[in-house]
């Protein structure tokens, strides 16, 4: 009994005196955090069929974060971006993201390109209540059940997206088949055109075709969708299946019948495809660099990006991975601390213009409300240099007529 | 479900088959021949594709780029097995399998690094672009119908060389049983070279006729070796009909999926080979007599 008492007293003892002696040390490495850099981790699928995008997102935010740094930081702190290739597997994205919050001790998460792999992120900072911002489009991130206090969503969703599109393409009378990657974000694109063509009323939705997600060759889908003899063909799928399926479309005559249109067109896409494929091709998107002529912060943007890359023009998810991280580090700015619960105030409803025009981060889903541009595909004999791809022939401004409603998404008491 | 419909997808089916029939044969011919398990015939593939970007912006000119890729990724072939694969012989078929498997990833890496990891553009040769539309069996594009025809002439070639001339005769002896070969005063080991290099050219030529298809890009690669390995199996290690026959049937099978259970069209060239090798463990025209 007493060996046992004597064996705590000393425990004890040896435990006060490390507490005394380290307590200095402590205080000195808490005054050392505010000269440490503020890091944002950055989760995007560097490998994989989505890599030029993702490419472009890391570029991208680089440039905000040079840009804040050059403007001072944070009352002199500098920020750092800690990028990790998810792979485009959830998994690996999940853990990717908690190293990032439990190991670099990471002042918030942006990224993510896919919808399932920002649906994994987004579970790990949810649970650990840090701030994410995802720049991937999906409906599901900003409804119940996924939507946490901490999640926004910069990116559009497939809701505005293939609505926009759907609004000025569809007409009462026509016929519509559509082409589906058959996993989240062509699911939800496929939804989008079909709650947009109930809008629009007396929209014939005739097929549905789904096809597997990363197939090589489409030429076993284009039969059933030219029997179909639709007025118009909705492709929804991303990255390389975008350029693929538009590519063996075309080629395989469907163009001649039917109107082709994508909920989202790639930059990227049309890039490493063919003018002659894309030509004629309507889709959505969030940003494309001819939008400068009309739009100063547009401007501000493409010249920065244009002196970091030797004269080259951002992509349109490239723009994702610049916003996504400025509008925290303007966050940061604002509320003068890196803690979620101060983030999370400054973004809550807040109305920015970073790259675009005018957004507003809605309170109640956090969803970023913008304007959503319809491009055309240029043909070849009408491009002017070698990125004039798309004509902008229409610009949908960010209202929330055009985003599902608060109650609609779950969210019947407000956030919190 | 209209019967036109039906013939339309058959047609597809066929035409997916021919395309399946040429992305199999250059792993098939060193399969069967040498018993390696060519991991890296995905990454030759896209090589060829590249090479094919790279010659044609050099020259302007499709045709040139046909003639010159097969020798020149053959080139690279000898090459590989030289030096990489030749010291490996003799010890156990694992070897070369991991040795292959990792050069397929060195080559998809120098790729990303020589010409990015966006993919390129290959627009479809002049000659051949536009398509006849036949009413009722549906559209076919002259691309795809040059590829079939081009797919039948190498197989063509491929079995004239093999069954009917001298070089033909001492490789399949060689694949049968090289030290009695060897003894009757062939070189064996130019025989295995030559082989493998003709593989990877079979391959380089399946990714540069691929390329106006599919999009070029670094992973283009990656699912042509599993469709290939599918084929192969299914078809029977080494035999180039059991390929071809293979090849249409897993296109006839993928296409009429496609139509009934679009979702189950990449699965079920899997099942479709679970079911043959279930009937037949050697594939179709397989000869069983693998373990050597």
């Amino acid at each position: 009994m007493d060996e046992t008492r004597f064996t705590i007293g000393r425990r004890a003892l040896l435990g006060g005196a490390i507490a005394t002696l380290s307590a200095p040390a402590l205080l000195l490495r808490a005054a050392r955090a505010e000269d440490e850099p503020i890091k944002i981790g950055f989760p995007t699928p560097l490998t994989g069929p989505f890599g030029a995008e993702a490419k472009d997102q890391v570029q991208c935010a680089q440039l905000a974060i040079k840009q804040f740094n050059a403007a001072g930081g944070l009352k002199g702190r500098q920020a750092e971006l800690l990028v990790r290739d998810d792979k485009l597997n959830p998994g690996e994205a999940a853990t990717r993201t908690l190293e990032l919050i439990e190991k670099d001790k990471v002042a918030c998460i942006v990224g993510a390109l896919s919808a399932s792999v920002q649906l994994a992120t987004n579970e790990v900072t949810k649970a650990r209540g840090v701030v994410y911002v995802s720049i991937s489009q999906s409906d599901a991130i900003t409804a119940a059940p996924d939507f946490s206090r901490t999640t926004f969503h910069e990116a559009l969703n497939p809701h505005m997206t293939a609505g926009a599109v759907a609004r000025h393409v569809f007409k009462p009378g026509m016929k519509v088949a559509i082409l589906l990657a058959d996993y989240a974000y062509g699911q939800e694109m496929a939804a989008g055109f079909r709650r947009a063509a109930e809008a629009i009323g007396g929209v014939d939705i005739v097929l549905e075709q789904k096809h597997p997600f990363g197939a090589a060759d489409y030429s076993t889908f284009i039969p059933a969708l030219r029997a179909a003899k639709a007025d118009v063909v909705c492709i929804c799928n991303f990255g390389r299946d975008q350029a693929n399926s538009i590519k063996q479309a075309v080629d395989l005559g469907l163009k001649r019948q039917s109107k082709i249109v994508v909920p989202v067109l790639l930059y990227n896409q049309r890039l490493a495809g063919s003018a002659d494929a894309f030509e004629g091709i309507i889709g959505g998107s969030n940003y494309y660099w001819t939008i400068e002529d009309r739009l100063p912060a547009a401007k501000a943007f493409n010249d920065a990006y244009r002196s970091e890359t030797n004269g080259n023009t951002p992509s349109d998810y490239g723009a994702y991975g610049y916003a996504g991280v400025r509008i925290v580090l303007d966050a940061m700015r604002r509320a003068g601390s890196v803690e979620p619960d101060a983030l999370v105030h400054e973004l809550e409803g807040a109305h920015y213009e970073t790259y675009k025009g005018p957004e507003t981060m809605r309170a109640c889903d956090h969803q970023a409300v913008q304007s959503v541009l319809i491009l055309d595909s240029k043909a070849k004999a009408a491009m002017k240099t070698p990125s004039d791809f798309f004509d902008i022939v229409a610009v949908e401004n960010g209202t929330e007529k055009n985003l599902r409603s608060c109650a609609d998404l779950g969210h019947t008491v407000a956030a919190q | 479900m209209s019967f036109d419909l039906i013939m339309a997808q058959l047609f597809a089916g066929v035409a997916l088959g021919a395309v399946f029939v040429l992305l199999s044969t250059g792993l098939s011919v060193i399969f069967g021949m040498l018993g390696v398990v060519n991991f890296a015939h995905g990454a030759f593939f896209m090589v060829g594709a590249y090479a094919g970007v790279f010659i044609l912006a050099l020259t302007g000119n499709f045709w040139i780029a046909l003639a010159a890729v097969p020798l020149l990724v053959g080139a690279m072939g000898l090459a590989v097995e030289r030096f990489l694969v030749r010291p490996l012989y003799g010890r156990g078929s694992d070897y070369p399998l991991l040795l292959t498997f990792g050069l397929g990833y060195v080559l998809v890496e120098v790729v990303r690094i020589l010409f990015g990891s966006d993919g390129m553009p290959f627009e479809t040769p002049e000659l051949l672009t536009g398509g006849i539309d036949i009413e009722g069996l549906g559209y076919f594009q002259t691309y795809r119908l040059f590829v079939i025809g081009m797919t039948g002439l190498l197989m063509l070639c491929l079995w004239l060389l093999l069954e009917r001339t001298r070089y033909g005769l001492i490789i399949r002896a060689a694949s049968r049983d090289p030290e009695i070969v060897a003894v009757l005063g062939v070189d064996v080991r130019r025989v295995f070279l030559l082989v493998f290099g003709l593989g990877t050219g079979l391959a380089a030529l399946a990714g540069l006729l691929a390329a106006p298809m599919r999009t070029v890009n670094p992973e283009m690669g990656v699912t042509v070796l599993i469709e290939a390995f599918v084929v192969t199996v299914i078809g029977g290690m080494g035999s180039l009909l059991g390929g071809a026959i293979a090849g249409m049937l897993v296109g006839i099978v993928v296409s009429l999926t496609a139509l009934f259970m679009p979702e189950m069209s990449t699965i079920s060239m899997f099942a479709l080979m679970a079911l043959v090798l279930l009937v037949r463990p050697y594939g179709l025209f397989g000869r069983g007599v693998l373990a050597r």
